[in-house]
């Protein structure tokens, strides 16, 4: 159960609860005590919108940072991480395989901002040996939703 | 000048749903609910191996039966799936959609006056289909109290010393009715019995919301007596790609095939490799629509409970098949009103064959958001009517 009601809310947070129960053929009761406690497990962590700030116009860059750092004695990954997950200028923190270790991705109102903070804050923390800032120039798709385009019905109105 | 025409093919009527396409593509904000295809887009694997076909200029004709690699793949998928085992070499042909399957079945079985059993409501093409190969059509009317589905009964009492073929349209479109394995056994004994053959176009058989689907032929003695007809376009929404199937005992696919090369060639190439990928990794596609499907049809069922609408509850395709008896109102009356009052568009029953009489058929190949709205709108239009009977 749990499975289903997280493939339909991931698509949709905003489905109607009573909707939802419907569609999966159980009482809205259990729709409720499953978010609930899933909330509760943080197994859901947070409902969020997909923007396309673009349209509206507001003035908004964001980043995405490859990060090189020295784990130090007593402070592995995890560490460096929480001290850069802290700073709420962050939107994501993931530790990476590959050519560097930490991917941060970063939100600002202009280039100036971001450049600021990732010299300012991101570079000068101790553990980190380098920096590679990427700016985002255009958002095709987030979170499996296609920002791009939006999709028409272009199928025939009536067919047997 | 002589008449150009042939006295058979001016006999068949044209669909009847004609009527209400040429309303609905002329109407601003109406909602439809008359679409036969799935709302989904082909998976992008499915198309990108399309694509991918194309680059490397496989343009050109396949064997007349299909791709060997499709026909094995095919082979693969029905005996995992239905647990029957079909020859690639010699048992499955590739056709231009189900569609082509049943024609040429028709066409590779019947001899003038051969009767043909259609239970109705159903699909629209079996009538005309088995006109055109010089069969006689006799309808059998299923039943709303059945759930409709085929009895032995009904069938029993259909069959005369011409009959030959029978069409077994499940899942059902339009009524959604599926048959589960021991109404299937029911039909087969009287089957065997008589000596009949049956064409089985199981085109929805992916969209099953009980267990898993059971094809007639992988009854005992049964293979041997079927035209198993299947396809692309519900399962992994490929309608336009234009490929289907039919499965079947070598002698009669000789025939088919036969029909096929003359009339088509072959099935479309591009398709043929997608179809390819489609078999080898689409099974979780498959899986995803049919549960986002199951939603739907939860929710019509829940709002036509609401309101109050008669309706038996479906386990197949993607339509709802509602019942109108209580308004008093023809199928088509009830159809065109509610599009001229509320702007919805749906199919009268009597499209499907007049046992569809008294029915509406309902679509979900669409967003819940689409249908939300639109039951909205069917909820005040029968409650207008409602109203204005007391």
């Amino acid at each position: 159960m749990r499975e289903k009601i997280l493939t339909f809310i991931e698509k949709n947070s905003r489905i109607d609860l009573k909707e939802l129960a419907i569609m999966l053929g159980v009482d809205e009761t259990v729709v409720m005590n499953e978010l609930e406690q899933m909330e509760a497990e943080h197994i859901i962590c947070g409902y969020h919108t997909i923007i396309d700030w673009d349209k509206v116009g507001m003035e908004k860059v964001t980043a995405m940072i490859e990060v090189r750092v020295t784990p130090q004695r007593g402070m592995g990954f995890d560490k460096v991480a929480e001290r850069i997950y802290n700073y709420p200028e962050v939107n994501s923190v993931y530790l990476i395989s590959g050519g560097f270790d930490f991917m941060v991705t970063l939100e600002g109102k202009s280039l100036r901002e971001v450049s600021q903070f990732v010299s300012e804050k991101l570079s000068t923390l101790d553990a980190i040996l380098s920096t590679k800032t990427n700016f985002i120039l255009k958002k095709y798709k987030d979170h499996g939703t296609i920002i791009a385009e939006q999709k028409k019905d272009e199928r025939i109105q009536m067919t047997p | 000048m002589r008449d150009p025409l042939s006295k058979t093919i001016v006999t068949i009527q044209p669909s009847g749903i004609r009527k209400f396409f040429d309303i609905v593509s002329e109407m601003k904000d109406a909602i439809t609910l008359g679409v036969g295809e799935p709302d989904f887009d082909t998976p992008w694997h499915i198309r990108d191996e399309g694509i991918y076909s194309l680059e490397k200029g496989r343009t050109f004709y396949t064997s007349n039966a299909g791709l060997k690699e499709l026909k094995i793949e095919i082979g693969h998928y029905l005996s995992r799936r239905y647990h029957v085992s079909y020859d690639y070499n010699g048992e499955i042909l590739v056709t231009v959609g189900g569609s082509e399957a049943i024609d040429i079945a028709m066409r590779a079985m019947l001899d003038p006056g051969d009767e043909v059993l259609i239970p109705q409501p159903s699909y629209v093409s079996y009538e005309p289909c088995c006109i055109l190969a010089n069969g006689k059509p006799v309808i059998i009317e299923l039943k709303a109290e059945n759930q409709f589905r085929l009895t032995a009964e009904e069938l029993e009492a259909a069959i005369t010393p011409k009959t030959k073929l029978l069409v077994l349209p499940f899942p059902n479109n339009p009524t959604g009715a599926i048959m589960e394995e021991a109404d299937l056994k029911a039909i087969a004994e009287v089957i065997i019995k008589h000596d009949l053959f049956v064409l089985s176009d199981e085109i929805y058989s992916e969209l099953t919301y009980t267990d898993n689907h059971v094809s007639i032929a992988s009854l005992p003695g049964m293979k041997e007596r079927t035209i198993l007809i299947n396809g692309f376009s519900k399962s992994y929404a490929m309608t336009g790609w234009r490929l289907g199937y039919a499965c079947g005992p070598e002698v009669i696919i000789k025939q088919m095939t036969k029909i096929h090369q003359f009339a088509i060639m072959c099935a479309p190439t591009t398709s043929q490799y997608a179809a390819v990928e489609a078999l080898k990794n689409g099974d979780e596609d498959v899986a995803k629509m049919r549960e986002e499907y199951n939603g739907r049809r939860r929710y019509l069922m829940h709002r036509f409970k609401e309101m109050g609408l008669d309706c038996f509850e479906p386990f197949g395709a993607f339509y709802v098949f509602p019942c109108i008896k209580e308004f008093g109102m023809t199928s088509d009356e009830f159809a065109t009103q509610l599009l001229h009052a509320q702007k919805v568009a749906v199919v009268p029953g009597t499209a499907f064959g007049n046992s569809g009489e008294g029915f509406i058929r309902i679509s979900y190949a669409y967003s819940l958001e689409v249908l939300k709205k639109a039951m909205d709108r069917i909820e005040a239009f029968i409650t207008e009517l409602r109203n204005e009977t007391k």
